[in-house]
């Protein structure tokens, strides 16, 4: 089997005097899209900003494509392909939408083609592409940090809850975007509350609590099993959106 | 009856503009202007003070864009900031003291001959020391505040002395040029000819720097470093690279503020930086930590504030500017242009 | 009963506890051992200093916020003192009316500053400070007819004051009774929470403490202090003006004996008034016998010259900040450990 793109081995990680991941260990598998899940307050943010080395782990690896980047810098992590998609979304507000996208094609400018891609799945950057990121709608900024995050081919995607907030109609277009994004084989890490969302997704799935991975494994598996979901996320699917 | 649900499903986004410029701000520098006049009374003195004041204005802005700039990006507050200003209006004395020859000669060129090595020794004195500062002192306490402030203090301190140590404690006098000095007459008012160079040189600067954020990829980053320096890194720049050049930029520029500021005061001394210190504070926070647009609008309206109340009422100079401040706060409590941070 | 009077507050090291009992003394018998104007003016110098910069530790040491309007408040109560004796009359019920007009205006003033201030960012207040403070310095000169301008004030106070021996012993108590309130207040409850604001501001606020209020009353304790300096100063002087008590190289002066001492230990403003006092009239004698010496080699008769003593201290302060956070207080206790 050929190594995953992401693998965590042992991570913790403290913030101040707070301990907060405990030895979390999962794999993300080439290509795949795995679902972060768990209960407000598990970790998961702590875990992704751990792995882009917005934190540093305090102990264990983190490993990417095979490379050691546990103790490696942002930029470092940035450059070896990974895109981060945080909780906040991350747009710069002063700056319009043609200038997030500049700012995000490291290589110069953005490949026509790809732009091309970008704005069938989100037709709101091109009709905003000179209008200050700042005055975007919420679903439209999530927009915009999805489509800094794969302006340029990424190897690995790390997307913190992209649903958070957003009108059903804007989801089900987010649903469709990340479909086609697969279709790219683009590996994901995506955090995720909206169970919905996650199920229809999700490849493989790793459930946190407490700071420590309770449980990893296929998401066909997790969708099947009632009792498995209320006993890890405490609501069954059928009460979530 | 028609309702919401039955027009079409118009996005109220769609009629969005394109990026609008928030232009209250600026209309505030002629509305100063204008308010003046009738207090003023005579329209030639009236003319003489408002170019005065933007003469003022610009040189502040020199020597406070810097500042903010480095606040904005690096979240670090210099309080020797005044310390380049300083040693940018000795390197310029330094200078120009050994060209009199040049300067005696009435020909623009052969004073330009002077006055640009000493422009240029202000700039790059003040911005060698400031790559001394970013590297030496701050760099160790990135992050904390406190720490920070102290550290600037004792640079201002120990600076503040060396200035002495190098060039001795008395005043020097500064000659100005010949074709710079005195003033053309327009109807009645009189319009010092240096002053109208010193708006000249400040705008250009001003459009350099808008130039430079706005349509260089350097400028971006920088832009987007002020609002969140953590996502930059995160697409894959390495930031902190940049802080060194900003802060020397920076220093460079409060250099050509204290280089020009001395051949306008035709003096120069050691207090030069502590002076202005208190007014630079109040520019930046008025246009908006990090903002060099508002701090150019910000600097231009102490500036003509200035020189109109030390006509009518030279008492409330220094209170006119905090008036302003508070103003300003209480209308956008984050200064004029303020940069959102995520 | 040492322990009651200390608040429990020991010097925790036997180096510290000399040196602190030595000045104590020094500064307690003054009068006789060091006769002579010029060591009495030290020693009453040092007194209102070690009260200046304590009361400015409080600020800075355990609440943890830097402010630049604490000369504004020492001139208050210089002024306050010397507008009164020199409008009112050199009369007891004058001292004491200047004196509660300064208390009050600086209470209502450090009032204003921390509610209007405190809510924000720290480099907000430190740079709105400077600007109140240097406000407050113009004005100073610029009412002539009320402060004496630039010139400041010169006034006769009550008789009995001026007898050297009385002032002195008024400034001595004064100070020693007013210190050690201030170390009542810091290790009371009140001074706990204010370092566990210190510390982490966040906790403190999500366990409930009002950050805003409690930082306010600690500005406000400060600048009473301050206050009580300048009136004890303006007694000892006979004389306020802007040089004296608004200028900003005194706020410079507080920063480098706070931080020299040993910030948030309040022992260190007593070391850090008393070394920068020393220094500031002794230091300099001996900096011109170096500075002679060293005449012919470059640069090193300029760096020696006595005029250059503050450079020394602000390297010895920048040091201080880097490698030691809590001064020579701080060195002294490790010592012990």
């Amino acid at each position: 089997m050929p190594e995953p793109m992401l693998a965590l081995s042992g991570v913790n990680t403290h913030i101040a005097q707070y301990h907060i991941l405990h030895g979390v260990a999962f794999e993300v598998p080439r290509g795949g899209l795995t679902m972060l899940l768990g209960r407000n307050g598990a970790g998961k943010t702590t875990c992704l900003r751990t792995v882009m080395g917005l934190w540093r782990a305090s102990a264990g690896s983190i490993r990417i494509d095979g490379h050691d980047v546990s103790r490696a810098t942002t930029p470092d992590v940035a450059q070896l392909g990974v895109a981060y998609v945080p909780e906040n979304m991350g747009i710069f507000a002063g700056l319009t939408v043609r200038e997030n996208l500049l700012l995000a094609a490291r290589s110069g400018a953005p490949d026509a083609r790809r732009l091309e891609w970008i704005f069938g799945l989100f037709p709101a950057m091109q009709k905003f592409w000179n209008a200050l990121a700042g005055n975007l709608s919420g679903g439209q900024k999530q927009m915009l940090a999805v489509a800094r995050a794969i302006i340029e081919p990424r190897k690995l995607l790390l997307v913190d809850e992209p649903t958070k907030g957003l009108a059903p109609a804007i989801i089900a277009n987010m649903v469709e975007a990340f479909r086609e994004l697969k279709r790219t084989d683009t590996t994901m890490l995506v955090v995720e509350q909206n169970f919905n969302f996650a199920r229809s997704l999700g490849d493989t799935v790793a459930v946190m609590d407490s700071g420590r991975i309770v449980h990893t494994g296929g998401m066909d598996a997790l969708a099947a099993d009632g009792a498995l979901q209320t006993r890890l996320l405490g609501l069954s699917l059928d009460s979530h959106q | 009856m028609s309702t919401a649900a039955a027009a079409p499903a118009q996005d109220p986004a769609s009629a969005l503009p394109v990026t609008r410029l928030d232009w209250p701000p600026l209309a505030l520098i002629p509305a100063i202007a204008l308010a003046a006049l009738p207090l003023v009374g005579s329209l030639p003195t009236w003319v003489t003070l408002t170019v005065a004041g933007l003469a003022m204005g610009m040189m502040i802005f020199m020597m406070a864009s810097g500042l903010t700039l480095v606040f904005g990006l690096m979240d670090v507050l210099n309080f020797a900031h005044g310390v380049f200003i300083s040693v940018g209006a000795y390197g310029a004395a330094t200078v120009l003291t050994r060209m009199t020859r040049q300067m005696q000669a009435e020909s623009l060129a052969s004073d330009l001959s002077a006055m640009v090595p000493a422009v240029l020794a202000a700039i790059a004195l003040a911005g060698l020391l400031g790559w001394f500062f970013e590297r030496v002192l701050i760099r160790p306490v990135y992050g904390d505040h406190l720490k920070q402030i102290l550290i600037t203090m004792g640079g201002l301190i120990v600076f503040e002395q060396a200035i002495h140590v190098v060039w001795g404690p008395d005043i020097i006098p500064l000659p100005r040029p010949g074709t710079i000095t005195g003033a053309f007459i327009i109807g009645e008012a009189a319009i010092e000819r240096y002053r109208m160079a010193a708006v000249i040189v400040g705008l250009v600067v001003f459009a350099a720097m808008w130039l430079l954020l706005n349509r260089t990829r350097i400028g971006l980053l920088v832009r987007a470093g002020v609002e969140n320096p953590e996502m930059v890194e995160s697409l894959g720049y390495r930031i902190r690279r940049l802080f060194v050049g900003v802060f020397v930029a920076g220093s460079g520029l409060a250099g050509l503020g204290g280089a020009m500021w001395a051949m306008y005061q035709e003096q120069v001394n050691a207090q030069m930086g502590a002076q202005m210190l208190v007014v630079i504070f109040i520019v930046v926070i008025i246009g908006g930590l990090g903002s060099v647009g508002g701090c150019f609008v910000g600097a231009l309206l102490i500036g003509l504030a200035t020189n109109y109340t030390g006509y009518l009422a030279p008492k409330l100079a220094l209170g006119s500017s905090i008036l302003i401040m508070v103003l300003v706060l209480l209308w956008r409590p984050r200064g004029l242009y303020p940069i959102g941070r995520a | 009963m040492l322990v009651r009077l200390l608040s429990g507050d020991f010097p925790r090291s036997r180096a510290l506890s000399v040196v602190l009992l030595a000045i104590l003394l020094a500064l307690a018998l003054a009068p006789f051992v060091f006769p002579g104007t010029r060591s009495l003016n030290v020693a009453a110098k040092v007194a209102v200093f070690v009260l200046l910069v304590a009361s400015y530790d409080l600020l800075l040491g355990y609440t943890g916020i830097v402010s630049f309007a604490h000369t504004m408040f020492f001139g208050i109560g210089g002024y306050g003192v010397g507008i009164a004796m020199a409008k009112l009359g050199p009369g007891w019920g004058a001292l004491a009316f200047g004196s509660l007009a300064a208390l009050a205006l600086s209470l209502v003033l450090a009032l204003a500053i921390g509610l209007l201030s405190l809510r924000v960012k720290a480099i907000f207040f430190a740079m709105i400070t400077l600007a109140v403070a240097s406000f407050f310095q113009i004005l100073a000169s610029q009412l002539s007819p009320l402060t004496g301008g630039e010139d400041g004030l010169s006034y006769r106070l009550p008789e009995l004051l001026h007898s050297r021996l009385v002032a002195y012993y008024v400034v001595f108590v004064v100070t020693l009774v007013l210190f050690l309130g201030l170390l009542r207040i810091v290790n009371s409850p009140f001074g706990r929470v204010l370092l566990s604001i210190r510390e982490n501001e966040f906790r403190s606020e999500a366990i409930g403490y009002r950050i805003v209020t409690y930082r306010t009353v600690a500005n406000c304790l400060a600048a009473l202090g301050a206050t009580a300096a300048g009136i004890l100063y303006a007694i000892w002087l006979r004389y306020t003006g802007p040089d004296t008590t608004l200028s900003f190289n005194i706020m410079i002066d507080i920063l480098l004996m706070v931080v020299i001492g040993g910030m948030g230990t309040l022992y260190g403003s007593v070391i850090g008034a008393t070394l920068f006092v020393v220094a500031q009239n002794y230091l300099q004698d001996l900096m011109k016998l170096a500075s002679g010496a060293a005449k012919g080699v470059p640069l090193l008769p300029d760096l020696l010259h006595p005029d250059r003593w503050l450079l020394w201290l602000g390297v010895l302060f920048i040091v201080c900040v880097y490698y030691f956070p809590y001064g020579i207080v701080g060195r002294l206790r490790m010592r012990r450990a």
